[in-house]
């Protein structure tokens, strides 16, 4: 176990602590060497941010990983870059993963940002240790650093045959200031960058002994399971929790700190912990647990019933995100042969990932120990320090593998569970959610409903458009009673790509009145699968083949200036100029995927074709389904193409399979998953009730292209969720006619 | 008493023989490869072998096991070199990896049953286990990769 201690800087250490272990901190910033965005928008969170590599006195490389890992694959990706501008053998790194740590800059494992922000500085990172290294074996040598090369885990003097192996060098480079000049490698010198790496953690997974959240074993740890209100903000009016104590390993009943105020932010919700010795008493604890619970303003909360004062917001003028030319009077103009109007529905959904939010809570000394599936260490961190009255350097939260997170490991309110009832009970305590915790107390996705209208030219093509989106905001977890959307406008609403004269998009107002919070592609989810599907419906109305009449409206080769558009598109918070919207490549990945799926070849009666196409998280994808639908409305999908633009990408097997797993993500909202809520309270509970895809309703395959660039790496683990499930509809309506319009598709078919 | 081995050591329960097998395997045995998904058999992370059937341990009791022999992922082969596993690492299957212990048991299952099965095969064996990342197309792939050809 290697320990160490950032002390200084622009310095890269040898502690007394490692055993002999050289110990690089490397300033992630510093120098200017990656101009633009990435540097900018790093610059302003992570001032003192650095990351870590150790080399060990046998020569292996300790790689620190400070994202987390939810089978994005970003440990493997961060040690590929790391260890190609090292020049290290890839057979002796090992990887080490971060705790939650502000000198690390940012850990928020969200928004399809780790390659994206640590790209350029990871080089950096690894190209400054390797030319150490070479200035020390020169040194050593006493030759020109510039007649000596790192490849390969050795240092080579060509002129003298002489060479080094890393390992011998570690005493030599201990100490020496790091060079403010690094360059790192061209990029055709990439050995492990660009390339499918085998994953890091496969030994681990495949044999059973990857350590996830809930596999965390402390001795003498309680496990906690918790009833919390069934409606946000109810609290508990009484307990009778004499059954649950008569439980055999049973050790204790707590009531938890009570949460009966908007905003909720990330606390946890209340309720009654019952402590036990192992989780299945429990489990059968819990059940047992006779509680009241006091009434909540959320118990008036119907979704059935609030769906209809969505859809009437979105019949009503809402507040504008983008206007461009004059909508209103080219859809009044137009009349009913070209003009054309549809309304979607979304549902809430859950993200239930595979490992039911878990973390395990230690209290010693002063000093709080976590370990948590958590997507970003540091709002633990500063969630429990506020819960708690710790100061934030007293929290160590450990990131264990987390079992799947597509948002919900986000929102760190399970760790802060788990740290107050260690620092209640004085036991280590482990909180388990059950599957039915998860799927009824989330931050859900959010409700929505939304309105399209659009009209034709005399010529057939796409001449006005309005989108009007109704939706409960995330914002209202952050700020009580928020109602105007914020960041959500951006993803897939005020960002419609298209060269048309007439363009506004418009949200209305809704309160929440549930949790909500992100879910992987968050409002992309909606937005494009009702643009995409009305787009597709307008090229029918137009008599026109949906590709052709996309790429017509998507219009020229071009660099997209949002504000001459009329919109206030902030593009996902990146530079214009070092990640343009370029329509050129939007239009490239339509054409390959198409090209792919064989778009226009003829199919048996009841199969179809659907494509849509989006860029997200600055990552152009393209999607397209063929779907064979059975007179008893039952589904096959045969095959599915995507092809990808992210930039550059790191990993590119990781890449495809970030594609295809988002893909059936997408296909799970379609075809099934729906959060619906009576009284304030989530009606569903487990996997019988909200279903998600099945292997036989897989694509049989999924081929993927991912799309050769030199441009700045751009997200990946969420682009390939939005463009799914519309063109999985807009394949339906091509096989059978029947227009989907409301999600999941259910039973629909069938009717 | 109950009685059953695990990974073919002796193992004995006193006391409740409704406690899941799941919970038996993962908070007394700690043998902690076996997940936690659902608790109602709908999701297959916590599938393991019982006289070589795939079973979902979640809603097995101990006292179902009694007599049985009980294997897990950590006991499915030595050096974790089984087959499906190595077929695993060949097409890169896991995502995040929470599912595929349970995922792998319920193939290893379905090969010892049936060595060359078709597409039809693998989904019927395999639609009980859930993998929320989406990793089916690969599970598919590589079961199509170990099927024998059918003679």
């Amino acid at each position: 176990m290697t320990d160490y201690f950032d002390l200084s800087r622009r310095r890269f250490l040898r502690t007394t602590a490692v055993a002999g272990a050289a110990v690089f901190a490397v300033p992630l910033l510093g120098r200017r060497a990656v101009p633009g965005a990435v540097a900018s928008e790093a610059a302003a969170a992570d001032s003192e941010a650095r990351l870590f590599v150790a080399l060990q006195p046998d020569g292996t490389v300790e790689i620190t990983c400070h994202r987390s890992e939810m089978g994005q694959h970003a440990r493997t990706a961060v040690a590929q870059i790391v260890a190609d501008e090292l020049e290290a053998d890839w057979d002796r790194i090992t990887i080490a993963q971060a705790l939650g740590d502000k000198r690390y800059g940012d850990q928020n494992t969200d928004g399809s940002r780790s390659i994206r922000f640590n790209l350029e500085r990871l080089r950096l990172v690894g190209a400054t240790v390797r030319r150490m290294l070479r200035d020390a074996a020169a040194e050593r040598w006493g030759v020109e650093p510039g007649s000596c090369r790192a490849e390969q885990h050795r240092v080579y003097h060509d002129a003298s045959g002489r060479s080094l192996d890393y390992g011998e060098l570690v005493e030599a480079v201990a100490g020496r200031e790091p060079p403010t000049d690094v360059t790192p490698k061209d990029r055709k010198d990439w050995r492990y960058i660009g390339k499918g790496k085998a994953i890091v953690d496969m030994d681990d997974i495949v044999s059973g002994k990857a350590t996830f959240a809930a596999d965390v074993r402390l001795p003498g740890t309680l496990v906690a399971m918790i009833a919390r209100p069934p409606v946000v903000l109810a609290d508990v009016a009484s307990v009778d929790d004499s059954a649950a104590r008569e439980v055999s390993g049973v050790v204790d009943v707590i009531r938890m700190p009570a949460l009966t105020e908007n905003p909720v932010m990330f606390k946890p919700l209340g309720g009654v912990a019952v402590l036990a010795e192992h989780t299945w008493a429990a489990q059968l604890g819990r059940d047992k647990l006779k509680i009241n619970w006091s009434e909540s303003p959320n118990a008036g909360y119907d979704s059935a019933s609030f769906r209809g004062r969505l859809e009437a917001a979105c019949r009503e003028p809402g507040d504008v995100h983008r206007s461009k030319g004059d909508v209103e009077g080219a859809l009044a103009e137009a009349g009913d042969e070209r003009r054309h109007a549809a309304e979607y529905y979304v549902p809430h959904l859950a993200q239930a990932p595979m490992e039911p939010p878990s973390a395990t809570a230690r209290f010693e000394n002063g000093v709080m120990e976590v370990w948590a599936a958590t997507q970003n260490p540091q709002a633990d961190q500063s969630l429990i320090a506020g819960l708690l009255d710790l100061p934030p350097e007293k929290i160590k939260v450990h990131v264990t593998l987390l079992g799947g997170a597509f948002g919900r490991k986000s929102k760190p309110d399970f760790s802060a569970e788990a740290a107050w009832l260690a620092h209640k009970s004085g036991r280590p305590v482990r909180v388990q959610w059950q599957r039915e915790d998860d799927i009824r107390h989330g931050f859900f996705h959010t409700v929505s409903a939304q309105r399209l209208e659009a009209a034709l030219d005399g010529d057939g093509r796409l001449a006005a458009l309005r989108h009007r989106s109704t939706f409960p905001t995330i914002n209202a977890t952050f700020e009580a009673g928020a109602e105007v959307p914020g960041f959500e406008t951006d993803l897939g609403l005020s960002d419609a790509p298209l060269a048309i004269p007439h363009i506004q998009a418009e949200t209305g107002r809704a309160p929440a009145q549930v949790r909500t919070g992100w879910m992987r592609s968050v409002a992309n989810i909606y937005h494009v699968f009702a643009l995409q599907s009305f787009l597709a419906e307008m090229a029918h109305k137009a008599g026109r083949d949906h590709r052709d009449f996309l790429l017509e409206a998507i219009g020229p080769d071009r660099v997209i200036d949002f504000k001459a558009e009329g919109s206030k598109f902030d593009n996902y918070g990146a530079d214009f100029d070092e990640y343009p919207f370029d329509t050129g490549r939007l239009k490239h990945v339509l054409r390959r995927a198409t090209g792919m799926a064989g778009w226009g070849r003829e199919l048996p009666a009841r199969s179809g074709l659907g494509l849509a196409v989006h860029r997200s998280f600055l990552t152009y994808v393209a999607t397209v389904v063929e779907v064979a639908v059975a007179e008893d409305g039952s589904l096959r999908i045969p095959g599915t193409w995507v092809a990808v633009d992210a930039g550059t990408v790191v990993n590119r097997d990781s890449v495809r399979n970030q594609m295809e797993g988002a893909s059936v993500f997408s296909l799970s909202y379609a075809l099934h998953s729906a959060i619906t809520v009576k009284d304030g309270a989530v009606e569903q509970g487990n996997f019988d009730d909200y279903p998600v895809a099945r292997m036989p309703e897989a694509p049989a395959a999924i081929s993927v292209e991912v799309v050769d660039s030199d441009a700045p790496p751009a997200g990946v683990g969420e682009p390939g969720t939005p463009p799914f499930a519309p063109a999985l509809c807009n394949a339906i309506f091509a096989a059978t006619g029947k227009r989907i319009r409301e999600l999941p598709i259910g039973d629909q078919l069938r009717a | 008493m109950i009685k059953f081995t695990v990974n073919g050591e002796a193992h004995s329960v006193e006391g409740d023989g409704t406690l899941p097998l799941l919970w038996y395997l993962r908070d007394v045995a700690t043998l902690t490869g076996t997940k936690y998904g659902c608790g109602a058999g709908l999701c297959g992370a916590c599938t393991v072998h019982l006289d070589g059937e795939a079973v979902r341990s979640c809603v097995t009791s101990v006292a179902a096991a009694e007599g049985k022999a009980v294997t897990t992922i950590e006991g499915l082969a030595e050096n974790a070199d089984h087959p499906v596993q190595k077929a695993w690492a060949k097409h890169q299957v896991p995502q995040c990896g929470y599912c595929q212990p349970g995922q792998i048991m319920q193939a290893a299952a379905l090969l010892a049953k049936n060595p060359s099965p078709d597409t039809d095969a693998i989904d019927e064996a395999m639609a009980g286990n859930i993998c929320r990342c989406g990793t089916y197309p690969r599970i598919k792939a590589a079961l199509l990769d170990l099927a024998e050809p059918a003679s």
